[in-house]
């Protein structure tokens, strides 16, 4: 990739599934992007979801979202496949170690409060899994 | 001759009445003392704030229904489904944190979930939510009912007292895992070969770590609980005040506990929240305020601990806790587990994580000393200290005729 390229963590949701269209195939063929798939869920005639990553020029992007886009997909740019409810969040820090990707980090020693990066989750489900709050859901 | 009194209660009691108090944190004391120095110091603050906030396991309450047409003796309650103990006087239950929902799902494939329990009823009640009783009874002359369903707010009880036998440890332990294999337990996902550290205190903002000797938190200390301005009523279970200690006098292990009981018709919901930990089971996470009076600059030098002063003692939780071995692997300051990393036998950890949120302990000791400024909230003497010498016994498994 050259240097004009970015990378955008997106989600998709499929109010039912279009299982038959390659749509990932269409994105690296059609638009020249890289994709890095984190978490899917596709099953026959009900909803399904998608988070990834994709790396291409920004214009490549934004065509191949208008793509998607006509088969009824929900595009969801800001990656809410993890979310962090902020008011739940207890400010332990319990969750930091187990965040491999560095997401979720103590953002202020003083405060020792506790600050989600969306942009680094690569949706390992780790903070899901532990958080004894349950600030940390899953869309899916 | 540092130990004279100074102050006493009633001088400090005037002084937060009248608006006047001089009131910091126990994470502003060390610094103010460093630019004042302590006799100074001594002279000018009236009390120093402290608090934490975490799980606490021996958390509860007593909830009083009222009378019901026709009576009922409940001999068997449920709230929200999960079971209250009603061996008390009728109509009122005793609900604790770690009693789980029936038909919770309860570790089935473990580590597996724990989605609700006392604790998660415990902070819907203090957030307002309306919770459904059902109640089963034997049936009397004087309680004819038999069986009771029916919902409820905070607001519907007579009572609701939150009785804590065991908060706010001393001290507690750095839990890691020397096993083969990652294990779940109530200090939080322990990963083989020590690959990860947990602790649980708010260290230098602590209570019983300001007051390391209970010359001023005592029975009959007027503490906040979570909102609510509740009190200590007695020493806390397995409370061992005797145990081994700093130079300092800072204990260097679990020792001293308190039991705290408050109105829950006064606290705030976001210092009382319902846990479940992974594999483990569910519980309460609360957060206390303890004001301690400036009497003397012994009590205000003791205020002044810092992390660096704090050690921890490090346990494996994959042999020693389990089987009581009361071995330690050796001892951390809070400062160093501040940075994230420390070193055990020569080997660094580099993934520490705490239980306890020294955030949200900030937050309740800023806004203890924001009610003492206001004149909110008046200090209380003990009536009853808390033993100093006190040690923790185990269990001991004799045969049934000796």
């Amino acid at each position: 990739m050259n240097d004009n390229s970015v990378t955008k963590k997106l989600m998709f949701y499929f109010p039912k599934c279009v299982c038959d269209e390659p749509i990932i195939y269409r994105l690296v063929k059609d638009y020249q992007l890289i994709v890095n798939v984190y978490r899917a869920k596709v099953t026959p005639e009900e909803e399904g979801y998608l988070v990834l990553d994709v790396t291409g020029k920004e214009a490549a992007i934004q065509r191949a979202i208008d793509f998607v886009k006509t088969f009824n997909v929900t595009v969801n740019s800001s990656g809410k496949g993890v979310v962090r409810d902020e008011e739940r969040c207890a400010d332990c820090g319990y969750c930091v170690p187990y965040c491999r990707p560095g997401a979720l980090k103590i953002a202020d020693r003083a405060t020792r409060k506790v600050a989600y990066d969306e942009s680094k989750c690569i949706e390992c489900l780790a903070c899901v899994r532990i958080c004894p709050f349950g600030a940390c859901t899953s869309a899916f | 001759m540092g130990n004279e009194i100074m102050k006493t209660y009633e001088q400090i009691n005037d002084r937060i009445e009248s608006g006047k108090a001089v009131v910091l944190t126990a994470d502003e004391i060390m610094d103010y003392v460093d630019k004042k120095g302590l006799k100074a110091a001594a002279r000018e603050v009236d009390v120093v704030t402290t608090a934490t906030f975490g799980p606490m396991c021996s958390s509860g309450c007593f909830l009083n229904f009222g009378h019901s047409k026709p009576k009922i003796r409940m001999s068997e309650a449920w709230i929200a489904d999960v079971l209250a103990y009603t061996g008390l006087a009728a109509v009122d239950v005793y609900l604790g944190c770690t009693q789980l929902r029936h038909g919770d799902p309860a570790n089935m494939y473990p580590p597996g979930e724990f989605r609700y329990g006392g604790g998660h009823v415990i902070e819907d009640l203090v957030a307002g939510k309306t919770l459904q009783l059902f109640a089963l009874s034997y049936g009397t002359d004087c309680y004819p009912l038999r069986e009771i369903r029916t919902y409820f707010t905070i607001d519907d009880l007579n009572q609701a007292i939150m009785v804590n036998p065991r908060n706010c440890y001393q001290n507690y332990n750095v839990a890691v895992n020397r096993s083969e294999q990652t294990i779940y337990t109530y200090m939080g996902k322990l990963e083989p070969h020590q690959k990860n550290a947990n602790y649980c205190s708010a260290g230098q903002l602590s209570p019983l770590l300001n007051d390391p000797f209970y010359e001023t938190i005592g029975v009959g200390t007027r503490v906040w609980l979570a909102g609510a301005h509740g009190h200590v009523y007695a020493e806390g279970t397995q409370h061992a005040g005797g145990g081994a200690r700093t130079p300092e006098g800072v204990p260097i292990g679990g020792a001293g506990t308190l039991a705290l009981t408050g109105d829950m018709k006064q606290m705030k919901k976001e210092f009382v929240r319902g846990v479940s930990f992974i594999g483990y089971g569910v519980s309460l996470a609360l957060g206390v305020g303890i004001p301690i009076p400036i009497l003397n600059e012994e009590v205000l030098r003791r205020t002044c601990v810092r992390d660096r002063d704090i050690l921890a003692p490090v346990v494996d939780y994959g042999f020693d806790y389990p089987q009581n071995t009361g071995n330690v692997l050796g001892r951390v300051s809070y400062e160093q587990l501040r940075t994230g990393r420390i070193e055990v036998d020569g080997k660094t950890i580099e993934e520490v994580g705490s239980l306890s949120s020294y955030s949200k302990a900030l937050e309740i000791a800023n806004l203890l000393a924001d009610e003492l400024r206001r004149g909110d909230f008046q200090l209380s003497a003990p009536f009853a200290p808390l033993r100093k010498d006190a040690k923790m016994k185990p269990l001991v498994k004799r045969r049934g005729n000796r």
